[in-house]
């Protein structure tokens, strides 16, 4: 008989050790696998996927802004996340708010000041996203509904009304995209920094990690919500009323897609397609998991997946390889680490009695 | 994490799909409609060893349009000896139509690219964004519509005159309908073809009809049907798409769409097909006829050809018959009329010569009413006499520009990318798929 058996609490250095072992392990598989298939040998290949990242300037910044990307959506689900409630939205969420800004830059842009435009963009992407999330956590606090199945079927309806959108603001017509919105006039773009475009981004979501960090570990809400994620019971016992936690948790984490979805369509991509998410929503679930909804530690899962990303990119290009060689290597380190976890939660135990007995 | 999102992304939009086998390439000649920026590639190749050169593509080489692009592309570089992939010619694959386009073609500047392409329709904006950066840049974009209106010395559109193309299939289609009315199997009024197209693009619209009006040459009789998919690529719905027209009595189809759908269609069924982006007779022994492509080859040896030898790129390039942009593929004898091949070649000629062109005004009729046909003016018969085209891409989603002269309509000539957007007669629209 096997049997998996909770561990008590492994002590950090252990633990960590542990970590940085197997993701040398994991790099070493990589390498076996990379000379096996296409002949190349593995440390080029581990010294092209940093010069992805690191190669020039440029890549450094287009790098830390992805990366910050990424972490603000995977910030946005991270209250919902330790309340337990799986938002599978941000996707939709995302759009919603990017919806929003577009709308504004498209139909205001040159009729109100350029501050004026950013600040609407602001309120309506941040409403935007947060009625997206609040409709799923609304049927959720009232009628106990699958929370979900609810968030991730409302991208889809995200998807289809941006669909809708982009074919009436069509630019040129046919084309079926809206193009650079106001390439000329600029009006809605959020401002450069010191002559460089993706600084902005940066910094915002930089406070944004530090805000989140309090909120979740030093505010009665961020509280409230924990202890609604470990028993409902609990915190209805101790007078917390759990419907309105669970939508007031889901208000700021769609609130927060919502800033994403300004971020990319005023920050950086100044357009709107359907795909402008990019697949971010879904990401970051995979970003805060890692990290195990730490703020803190978030900075470092969603720059391991962007730096990996980036390397493949770079593979593809220098060494003529399919860019999916370099989504295999991704899969085996992120199979390795989420491999770790498990053992460092848990341990296997094998026992050869009629009726296991298993000793703790 | 960019493959996560293929489940939602949009399928690249009014773009030509092509693929197929090796390039042949175009040895000497290399210049477009406009001959300003020609240059010889035997001079050329010598030379192009000193610059850098980048392909920016939507999808990677599993997309047989991208890869219609990487193939040419790393080919030409071969051939034009620019040195080894990764050092001196760089292919990004997997940009999405977004800033992402942006970033790669700065990095490709940063790298130290002379000339960087960009494959996709939704790369244009992004592309124009980096030349203005990068001024001693050269940026060519195919199929976009912009570089004549941004007056730009460094950013370049490029497309094929792939009109001609699909007017000598048109002309092999009509032979098969003139041998099937000759043998008895169809009577003249029953010579109806069918046509499944993805959108209701200028590039889609300006295609069918110069395959119908090819077809007419030889059977003056024929009409055709016309139903859109609204997608480049779905094997069900243009399969779909084909079974219906088959079923709506069309004796013979061709597609303007990027999968197997419509010839696996009348494989099953028996009804001979004019193919696209490639020979599909591996899978469509008995009933393929021939098909036309886009090959880029020749467009990519002309900018780089250019560059190296310090002349300006054609704002607009348009690669024709003559300089092998445009090809057919060999025709399949078992299902073509007798010959076929004679007569392709003799139209063919008369088309590089200038003796016949596609869209002859006294070949057609075009009705005008106020939803339809507008921007038309005809004659007593109804024969086009002036057309108002949207060739600039602007706000203003309406005609700019007189394109009916000397007794045809002057397709890809003000711009690269089509604009011949008329409906004609004898060419019924089952649906309308505008994207």
């Amino acid at each position: 008989m096997i049997h998996v058996v909770k561990r008590k609490e492994m002590p950090f250095a252990q633990a960590m050790a542990i970590r940085f072992g197997i993701i040398a392990i994991a790099l070493t598989v990589c390498g076996v696998i990379t000379a096996l298939t296409t002949g190349l040998n593995p440390i080029a290949v581990y010294g092209t996927m940093i010069q992805g990242s690191f190669g020039s300037p440029r890549k450094v910044w287009i790098l830390l802004q992805e990366v910050a990307l990424l972490l603000c959506v995977s910030l946005a689900l991270t209250p919902a996340f330790r309340m337990k409630f799986w938002n599978l939205g941000g996707e939709g969420q995302v759009l919603a708010g990017g919806l929003a800004s577009a709308a504004c830059m498209i139909l205001l842009g040159d009729k109100v000041p350029n501050a004026v435009l950013i600040l609407l963009m602001f309120v309506t992407s941040l409403a935007a996203g947060a009625l997206w999330a609040a409709i799923p956590a609304f049927f959720k606090a009232k009628f106990n509904t699958n929370e979900t199945l609810f968030t991730l079927m409302m991208n889809y309806v995200a998807t289809q009304l941006v669909a809708f959108f982009v074919i009436v603001w069509e630019n040129p017509k046919g084309s079926g995209t809206v193009g650079i919105i106001n390439q000329s006039s600029e009006a809605g773009w959020l401002p450069v920094i010191a002559g460089n475009k993706y600084m902005l981004i940066v910094i915002l979501v930089a406070l944004l990690t530090a805000g989140m960090y309090v909120y979740l570990n030093y505010s009665k809400q961020g509280y409230e919500l924990s202890v609604v994620g470990e028993s409902p019971s609990t915190a209805r016992y101790v007078g917390i009323k759990v419907s309105g936690v669970i939508v007031r948790t889901l208000i700021i984490s769609g609130a927060i897609c919502g800033f994403a979805g300004m971020l990319l369509v005023g920050g950086s991509a100044h357009t709107l397609t359907t795909s402008i998410a990019a697949g971010r929503g879904f990401t970051a679930v995979m970003v805060a998991w890692l990290a195990k909804f730490n703020p803190a530690v978030m900075v470092g899962s969603s720059f391991l997946l962007e730096f990996m990303g980036y390397g493949a990119g770079e593979i593809a290009t220098t060494y003529g390889l399919n860019q999916s060689f370099g989504d295999i290597l991704t899969g085996i380190i992120l199979f390795f680490i989420i491999g770790t976890e498990f053992f460092i939660t848990y341990r296997i135990v094998f026992s050869h009695k009629e009726r296991g007995v298993v000793e703790e | 994490m960019k493959k996560l999102d293929s489940f939602m992304v949009n399928r690249r939009q009014a773009i030509t799909a092509a693929f197929g086998g090796a390039a042949a390439l175009a040895l000497a000649a290399c210049g477009g409609s406009n001959t300003g920026a020609s240059t010889n590639g035997d001079t050329a190749s010598g030379e192009a060893g000193k610059i850098k050169v980048g392909l920016i593509c939507l999808h990677d080489e599993n997309s047989t349009y991208d890869l219609n692009f990487i193939k040419g592309f790393k080919e030409t570089c071969e051939k034009m000896q620019i040195g080894s992939e990764g050092t001196d010619f760089l292919i990004k694959t997997g940009i999405p139509e977004s800033n992402e386009c942006y970033d790669a073609a700065a990095e490709l500047a940063d790298a130290g690219c002379k000339l960087i392409f960009a494959d996709s329709f939704g790369h244009e904006d992004y592309m124009i964004q980096a030349a203005k950066e990068f001024p001693e840049v050269q940026f060519c974009h195919a199929t976009g519509t912009k570089a004549h209106t941004e007056n730009l010395d460094n950013y370049h559109n490029a497309f094929a005159a792939i009109y001609e193309g699909r007017y000598l299939a048109g002309v092999a289609a009509g032979l098969k309908l003139k041998e099937m009315i000759d043998e008895g199997k169809i009577t003249a009024d029953k010579a109806k073809m069918g046509y499944v197209g993805a959108f209701t693009y200028a590039e889609v619209i300006s295609g069918y009809t110069s395959f119908y009006l090819g077809a007419k040459s030889i059977v003056p009789e024929v009409t055709m049907d016309v139903t859109f998919t609204g997608s480049w690529y779905d094997q069900a719905l243009e399969q779909e798409g084909a079974t219906k027209l088959i079923n709506g009595g069309c004796v013979l189809i061709s597609q303007h769409a990027d999968s197997m759908g419509a010839p696996q269609a009348c494989e099953n069924a028996k009804v001979p097909n004019v193919s696209y982006n490639g020979s599909t007779i591996d899978s469509c022994p008995n009933t393929f006829i021939v098909s036309s492509r886009i090959n880029w080859s020749p467009y990519y040896e002309d900018a780089i050809g250019a560059v190296t030898a310090g002349k300006a790129i054609d704002t607009d390039f348009v690669g024709t018959l003559a300089t092998s942009s445009v090809e057919l593929t060999e025709v399949n004898d078992k299902v073509a009329a007798k010959g076929t091949t004679e007569k392709l070649e003799e139209v063919r000629a008369q088309l590089e010569a200038g003796k016949v062109h596609v869209f002859d005004t006294s070949t057609f009729t075009v009705e005008v009413t106020d939803k339809k046909n507008a921007n038309a003016k005809v004659d007593g018969d109804g024969h086009l006499t002036s057309y108002k085209a949207d060739v600039d891409s602007d706000a203003k989603m309406e005609g700019d520009t007189e394109v009916v002269s000397d007794g045809y309509f002057h397709e890809s000539e003000y711009r690269s990318a089509p604009y011949f957007d008329l409906q004609i007669d004898g060419i019924k629209l089952l649906d309308t798929n505008f994207g």
